[in-house]
């Protein structure tokens, strides 16, 4: 299956039309540094993301995993500036092909927002606009962003609704989201964000609230387009099957740390954080049993706490020993690995007990 | 859509129906007899039982129905005793005047209320937000003969800003010419500003009383809505699309949060049709609230039949029109044919 996933930095050949150079190191297009957000709400501060850095290259498809509640999310609002208003970034940067998004109250962000970076959601159905054509929301981001006149821009709706394989484009073009199926909404989502041909794509869990064949047929049309055309993607999904097949690195996520960044072949083979582990072996695959499923014990802490601990993860964790209270940061173990843990597990680890995987 | 909007006035038939028997049945159980009223307080009793066959009130019920619904056929919906008129042309004359207050005041409160409530749904918290929500309260809590006599008592009596409320016209302007029964309109097609004016300004504390009424549940419902369409995944959607913030609150928001906002005016519009007659006393406006009231004192039953029916049929066009306004708005709720 990986096949479908060519890394673009190692398999840069394929890019289209050459504007690509072919094998030049890839550029870092979206780069978040120490991002810390804060939502300050009646029952006090919630520490959503601390110390949360995460760089994607060009052509370049990253998952970011971790249960609900774990802050995937908002990483990405708050990369897309479209956080909730209480939402408050109080430290680190964002920077996207070197210009620093939040600089001249995100003006650089507004810029390239739906231009140069992109979004999609989950529950496709509930996130288009249900009294529009979905052929003219396509056009009000192409008359938002180009200067196409109106006919040209129906062609162009009429072309990215094609272009996401959705057969018969000048009939859908004039349908509302309710006459279409989940799926098909879901294409006219890729198609909407697509439309102006960014440079990166956000996707949160795209696949959620569709069926499982769909779901292929979903993640499939976007590994496709997102190599055509060298887009770099996060992919958030709480899903580590899917992120294991179509993602070349992962991040975990927990309780707003990222906890273990890698690439996603060493990270299944060998994950160095606990959590990372348990998360791994709380994955149904194949013909696993219930049984075989571990659930992770505990939940998340409550991000309000003052007392928060520095390794967020502690009071779940099995392996928690005195030192894990000091404090602590992403420290690489390997090329391109790295962990926030005191206690790593040793490379001998879970691979054995989920050797069914895959 | 034609298709649809004759099958929608074939379905109000059997309501209509419906609603003839019903008045007709609940005039007759009325206490009062029209008779005694008519042959007046010295009548005596032959007189009452003259005037009684003249009415042809001496025949049984079934029969007086019967009769009712044969002039009905014929459009004669009766005359009234009181002012010797037939039911129809004074309808004819006092609906425009109640339609012309109604809609002045609704048109009022729709340019006040929607913006108030878009913009305190768009800072929740800020001024704008308590000042709506002030409003609102003073708008359900006030009844409308008393913010009605506030205003002229202030406006007129204080402050002599106003004209004598006084019904359509102050006594120095003549109506203009019959073309729609809306002093407004009818003084504008004649060309006479003057008379204009006059009307306007005999129109505006009635209208103004009845807006700060419906202000209330508009502005609510327009707030509401606003503040859950603001929330939901679709405008999320446009967000990340960079869409122009105008068009994410117009185009996306706005015309979604419509969807409500139309029903209550469907609502409030019917409401205020009949129950505008505090407001039409206390002005001592002509319409037909005040004319169904007078009839129904007297127990003259053609005009209180002709008034409901009237506002039956009423209340049929309105309820289409806000069902074609629905479907303009949302492709889900379009007619079938």
């Amino acid at each position: 299956m990986s096949a479908l996933i060519p890394n673009a930095a190692a398999e840069g050949s394929i890019a289209i039309s050459g504007t690509a150079a072919p094998k030049a190191p890839a550029a870092l297009l979206l780069e978040v540094d120490q991002l810390a957000v804060e939502f300050r709400t009646r029952s006090g501060t919630v520490r959503a993301l601390e110390d949360v850095s995460l760089a994607l290259a060009e052509g370049e498809t990253v998952g970011l995993v971790g249960e609900s509640g774990s802050g995937k999310s908002v990483l990405s609002f708050a990369a897309m500036g479209i956080q909730d208003p209480a939402a408050r970034i109080t430290a680190g940067s964002l920077r996207f092909a070197g210009q620093d998004l939040l600089a001249h109250k995100g003006a650089a962000m507004k810029a390239l927002r739906g231009r140069e970076m992109a979004m999609i959601f989950q529950n496709p159905r509930v996130a288009l606009n249900p009294i529009r054509a979905v052929g003219r929301q396509i056009e009000d981001v192409l008359a938002r962003h180009t200067d196409l006149h109106a006919a040209a821009r129906r062609r162009r709706a009429i072309e990215c609704l094609a272009e996401v394989r959705i057969p018969d484009p000048e009939r859908r073009y004039a349908a509302y989201p309710f006459e279409l199926s989940g799926g098909m909404c879901q294409r006219v989502m890729i198609a909407i964000a697509l439309a102006c041909k960014p440079r990166l794509l956000i996707a949160d869990e795209p696949t959620t609230g569709l069926d499982v064949t769909t779901q292929a047929a979903i993640m499939r049309l976007i590994s496709e387009l997102s190599a055509e055309r060298r887009m770099a993607t996060l992919l958030i999904t709480h899903d580590l099957g899917l992120a294991r097949e179509y993602c070349d690195r992962i991040a975990v996520m927990h309780a707003g740390h990222i906890v273990e960044v890698g690439p996603t072949e060493t990270l299944f083979a060998a994950p160095r954080h606990p959590y990372t582990e348990r998360l791994i072996a709380a994955t149904p695959v194949g013909a696993a049993s219930l049984d075989d499923l571990a659930a992770i014990e505990g939940n998340l802490p409550d991000l309000r706490r003052t007392d928060l601990p520095s390794c967020r993860f502690a009071e779940r964790c099995a392996r928690r020993g005195r030192e894990c209270d000091a404090p602590l940061g992403l420290v690489a173990v390997g090329a391109q690995h790295s962990v926030a843990c005191h206690r790593p597990l040793g490379t001998e680890s879970a691979e054995a007990q989920h050797v069914a995987f895959a | 859509m034609i298709q649809a909007i004759l099958k929608r006035l074939l379905g109000a038939v059997p309501a209509l129906i419906g609603v003839i028997i019903v008045t007709f049945i609940l005039t007759r159980a009325l206490p009062g007899d029209p008779a005694a009223y008519f042959a007046g307080a010295s009548g005596s009793q032959e007189a009452i039982e003259e005037v009684r066959v003249k009415l042809g009130l001496d025949r049984s019920l079934p029969e007086q129905f019967f009769f009712y619904v044969r002039d009905l056929a014929r459009g004669d919906w009766g005359s009234s005793l009181t002012t010797g008129q037939p039911v129809l042309t004074e309808i004819g004359e006092r609906l425009p005047a109640s339609l012309e207050l109604t809609l002045v005041g609704l048109i009022l409160a729709v340019v006040v209320a929607i913006p108030l409530g878009v913009l305190a749904a768009t800072r929740p918290g800020s001024w704008v937000d308590h000042l709506c929500r002030g409003i609102t309260t003073a708008g359900v809590s006030l009844p409308t003969f008393f913010t009605g006599l506030l205003l002229a008592y202030i406006f007129y009596f204080l402050l002599g800003w106003a004209p004598s409320p006084l019904g359509r016209l102050d006594p120095y302007t003549s109506a203009p010419d019959f073309v729609t029964g809306f002093y407004l309109i009818d003084s504008l097609i004649a060309r006479d500003l003057e008379t204009f004016r006059a009307a306007a300004a005999q129109l505006v504390l009635p209208a103004v009383t009845l807006a700060l009424f419906v202000l209330a549940p508009l502005a609510r419902m327009t707030r509401a809505s606003m503040l859950g369409v603001l929330s939901a995944d679709f405008v999320r959607t446009a967000r990340a699309s960079g869409l122009h913030p105008l068009t994410v609150l117009f185009t996306y928001a706005f015309r979604n949060a419509l969807l409500p906002v139309l029903t209550t005016l469907g609502m409030v519009f019917s409401f205020l049709l009949g129950s505008n007659v505090l407001v039409e006393k206390v002005f001592a406006w002509p319409g037909i609230g005040s004319f169904a009231i007078e009839a129904l004192v007297a127990s003259d039953y053609a005009p209180v039949q002709g008034f409901v029916l009237a506002m039956a049929l009423l209340y049929v066009l309105l309820n289409l029109m806000i069902d074609i306004a629905y479907g303009l708005v949302d492709p889900r709720a379009r007619l079938q044919a």
